[in-house]
């Protein structure tokens, strides 16, 4: 059983979730981004920044979360170094707290199974300062503290234990970032935007939480390790104990504290600098009205109005990107179903191998255009346009000549000629072994450099043979 | 001299803002070695500016309404360049790099800001005993305490070193160490006055107050520093329409709080009460006595719920980022946090950031914090009911005369009920002022409060003025000449 903890940062915003240093503190020189109020200077207090609340409330409406009607902060208190205030404004959902959402529920495919997990909460707090380890987290003897992302406003979705496999954790929060980007609130592709905290559990254990995923793509890799280590030690006639442990990003492993932790009181109380936040019934009307479309409709109108397999849509769909690059291809006039084989078989594959993602599809979807509308006029091969893509998002551009196909029959019928004045026994043969006739294909292929269409070349090779 | 007589002398050029912070930096000098209010004194700085006051009177420009009056801040109020020290071992040396909204109000009005007065760690006590930087001592009586936490800017005004200060008041440190020293201590509405820049206690109850000797100067220091728009998130002077000015005294009807003259409250302080009620009726007003039951609750829910909001703001303080540097030879971030913590904060701090950690701890969060905030409201509804029937309460500012230095300190609970009757109308988030009514025992200072309905600041403050015109308010004016 795993249930997972997500933290999105509001990236929209421009300032900081109770003070106005600015929210993009990325490519910042360490603690430059910082006021008395994010760094917990005596004296200093906490100014609501409005929009953040909305944002959070849009994320609400988009997981079918609802919203309360009036919400307050909370203190949650833990002496860490990451802490300017050793506490952190959040919000609580026991002892009279009411987070800004609860309930809800967000649909992802499984295959060709869709399936539902329950949405426990949806809240808003601050961010923690970031630490920054010299090496990794086992073996630095110091680290350092930048508080520039001290105070940058987080949203933490918190799902009930629904999610059966690591796998299923992945697609969740593939799903969910694309939630979060078709609403515009969270540049999913920055750095530590979109964190994972998880729960494990097997087979009736103990609870084990996982933190400090900070990369989404790690989800399904720290989930496995956990996994794994869980079901030796039970192998082993072992127990889990019940445990905080971190993900180390460099080794790839979890790593259990280096000292024994306590279990903790967070000491929750109501956040005595901040009145509590009535959330207006009209302010939701608007949201709800100005919602973009979200992933499940996009997909909905995709199979309606391209004409897309439901697995096809779902796929496109789990990424605005992607969805939105295949969405420019339909426009620029591409075949929809052929142009969602090439997004979904070659382009995201290319990307995996050229280590790139959606975001830099952006760029080069011109360009993917253009090769596929090749294809699909027939004017290259399958193949050459397949070998183009590859060239085109490993190498960030198409070469300067694109190869022009052979079409002359009277150049391809020589070809075939030539192959066959090279190959006599191959050719004797080829009347009556397939295979031969396929060696001598891929003859004239090679002499074209794959600038034929190879069922052409068959009919020559064929003519040849009967011509005798 | 009244404030405004200040201000008058330096806009028409018959005194100079130099020669008027030269005077009082003078009086710091002969009289604080004595008693010990201030933490910092900023000589050069406070004549630079008041040079700067002078220029920009002499080239026709007004400087505003506090032009060149040395004003002293409790040392838990930010002041930019200052040292903040909250008078504790764990920020000493730390150097604020802001203003707190108050203080820019009153550089913008053309004050001067002189120094930083004393207090108790964190404006947690009621004597300035609990100073980590030695205790003030009384004006009136150099064995006495001069209260606090607010006892360093009591002082300074009582003794004549500046004719105003600014303090905090969270359970009565404004008006404690007001009623102690013999002058006017006022702790306004909750809210009327920014936060912003005052080190938190318990952000739920605490305010800026100030302090002066004559009624009319805190009309002015109030007109300075209340909110218009203000970065107090709690700020509640957009909720509440603006007050009406203050009608006079004749046909107010004035409610005496019964429970504050129970047993506990010495005969001195209830003959100086019955004192002032004569002159209150002499002015046309009526007094009668009310019962407020709930304020039997008032003083252990202010416990509670100060010592909890305390303990969560005072986490901060681990030596990581200004104060106490942490030590580096510490094995782990908890042995460095104690160290720093354990060796940083005093005795009283660390027993209330202990009962504080207690009360919000998970289990007895229900029993403690809850039922305190519960006590809380009810005591709020009956002030505020009670400010129906009555324009003003009164009640004793403290049920005792200043006491002897080093008397209650052994004892913390004796301490704390010098509280008594200041604290309740910090729960219910009411004007009280503190007038210096007349002297009790041993010829000390007795403060009796006045109290008003929420943002009716100018009330309590008019109702002092009126009764210092009668000559009703025995210490009005009358600082202590330790030189």
């Amino acid at each position: 059983m795993i249930g997972l903890e997500v933290h999105a940062q509001l990236t929209s915003l421009k300032s900081k979730l109770f003070c106005s240093c600015p929210a993009d503190y990325r490519e910042l020189q360490p603690n430059t981004a910082v006021c008395d109020v994010c760094l917990g200077l005596p004296g200093s207090l906490p100014r609501l920044n409005g929009r953040a609340v909305e944002e959070v409330l849009k994320i609400a409406l988009a997981l079918h979360s609802k919203p309360a009607e009036k919400t307050l902060f909370y203190r949650k208190h833990y002496f860490y170094p990451d802490m300017a205030k050793n506490f952190q404004i959040s919000q609580y959902d026991r002892g009279g707290g009411v987070t800004i959402a609860s309930g809800g529920y967000m649909d992802f495919n499984l295959g060709q199974d869709v399936k539902r997990v329950r949405i426990r909460r949806v809240q808003l707090e601050e961010d923690v300062a970031k630490i920054v380890y010299p090496s990794s987290l086992m073996t630095s003897d110091y680290v350092l503290v930048d508080y520039n992302r001290a105070g940058v406003a987080l949203c933490e979705m918190v799902t009930e234990p629904d999610i059966s496999s690591p796998r299923e954790a992945r697609l969740f929060i593939e799903k969910y970032s694309s939630i979060l980007e078709h609403l515009g609130v969270t540049d999913t592709d920055l750095e530590g935007s979109l964190r994972v905290d998880a729960n494990v559990s097997i087979d009736g254990g103990e609870r084990v939480e996982l933190k400090n995923i900070n990369s989404p793509k790690d989800v399904e890799k720290a989930l496995n390790y956990e996994v794994q280590r869980q079901a030796m030690i039970v192998e082993r006639g072992g127990k889990i104990e019940m445990q905080t442990r971190h993900w180390d990003e460099v080794n790839k492993v979890t790593v259990a504290p280096r000292f024994k932790e306590e279990e903790e009181d967070y000491r929750y109380f109501p956040e005595p600098d901040l009145p509590p936040i009535r959330i207006d019934p009209n302010t939701l009307k608007r949201l709800a009205a100005q919602l973009p479309e979200l992933p499940d409709q996009r997909a909905e109108r995709f199979i309606r109005q391209y004409g897309l397999t439901a697995y096809q849509a779902s796929v496109l769909v789990s990424d605005k990107h992607l969805a939105d690059c295949y969405e420019r291809s339909v426009q620029a006039g591409l075949k929809a179903g052929d142009a969602a084989d090439w997004f979904m078989n070659e382009v995201l594959g290319d990307l995996s191998d050229a280590k790139k993602g959606t975001k830099d599809l952006i760029a080069l979807t011109d360009d993917v255009i253009k090769v596929v509308e090749m294809v699909q006029r027939n004017e290259i091969t399958g193949k050459m346009g397949k070998r183009l893509l590859k060239q085109l998002i490993i190498g960030g551009r198409l070469p300067e000549e694109v190869p022009r196909p052979i079409r002359d029959e009277e150049t391809l019928r020589q070809l075939v000629a030539e192959v066959i004045r090279d190959n006599p026994d191959v050719y004797e043969k080829a009347k009556t072994d397939p295979n031969a006739i396929n060696f001598l294909i891929g003859q004239v292929m090679k002499k074209t450099r794959g600038r034929a269409d190879p069922q052409k070349i068959l009919d020559l090779v064929r003519a040849a043979l009967s011509a005798v | 001299m009244k404030v405004a007589d200040v201000v008058k002398s330096v806009k028409s050029g018959e005194k100079s803002a130099v020669e008027v912070v030269q005077e009082y930096l003078g009086v710091i000098k002969r009289v604080d070695p004595k008693v010990h209010a201030f933490l910092y004194v900023d000589e050069a700085g406070s004549l630079s500016r008041a040079r700067e006051i002078d220029e920009e009177i002499k080239s026709g420009r007004d400087p505003g309404p506090l032009a060149g009056v040395p004003v002293a801040v409790k040392d838990n109020i930010a002041v930019k360049g200052m040292p903040l020290t909250c008078a504790s071992r764990i920020l000493e040396g730390y150097v604020s790099p802001y203003d707190a909204t108050a203080v820019s109000r009153l550089k913008a009005a053309g004050a001067i800001v002189i120094g930083k007065t004393n207090l108790d760690e964190f404006a947690m006590g009621s004597s300035t005993e609990y100073s980590a930087f030695g205790p003030s001592k009384n004006p009136r009586d150099l064995s006495r305490v001069p209260g606090g936490s607010s006892g360093g800017s009591g002082a300074a005004v009582a003794s004549g070193m500046v004719p105003l200060a600014l303090g905090s008041d969270t359970g009565g440190s404004v008006r404690c160490p007001a009623s102690f020293t013999g002058v006017y201590g006022l702790k306004p509405t909750y809210g009327l006055v920014s936060r912003y820049g005052l080190v938190s206690f318990a952000n739920s109850i605490e305010v800026i107050g100030g302090f002066s000797a004559w009624a009319e100067d805190l009309s002015l220091l109030f007109s300075v520093i209340r909110n218009t728009d203000s970065p107090d998130p709690m700020d509640q002077t957009t909720v509440f329409s603006s007050p009406l000015a203050f009608p006079g005294l004749r046909g107010i009807r004035v409610g005496l709080i019964k429970e504050t003259l129970a047993e506990g409250t010495s005969e001195d302080v209830i003959s100086v009460i019955d004192r002032l009620i004569s002159k209150l009726v002499e002015a046309g007003a009526t007094v009668e006595e009310v019962s407020l039951p709930s304020l039997e609750l008032a003083l252990p829910s202010y416990y509670l719920l100060a010592c909890a909001e305390a303990s969560s703001n005072l986490a901060r303080y681990d030596g990581i980022r200004y104060g106490k540097p942490c030590p580096l030879e510490a094995r782990n971030w908890n042995e460095a946090f104690s160290e720093v913590r354990g060796t940083g904060f005093g005795p009283e701090v660390k027993r209330r950031i202990m009962m504080g950690s207690f009360v919000l701890s998970s289990g007895y969060y229900d029993a403690y914090y809850l039922k305190a905030a519960a006590a809380r409201k009810k005591i709020r509804e009956e002030v505020l009911k009670a400010l129906k029937g009555y324009q003003l309460l009164m009640a004793p500012t403290n049920p005792v005369v200043a006491p002897k230095l080093g008397e209650k300190t052994s004892d913390p609970l004796s301490m704390y009920m010098l509280d008594l009757d200041t604290v309740p109308f910090n729960l219910a988030g009411v004007p009280a002022l503190s007038l210096p009514a007349g002297k009790g025992a041993y010829g000390l200072p007795v403060g009796v409060q006045l109290v008003g309905a929420p943002l009716m600041d100018d009330w309590v403050i008019g109702a002092a003025k009126e009764l210092e015109g009668m000559g009703a308010v025995e210490l009005a004016g009358e600082v202590a000449r330790l030189e």
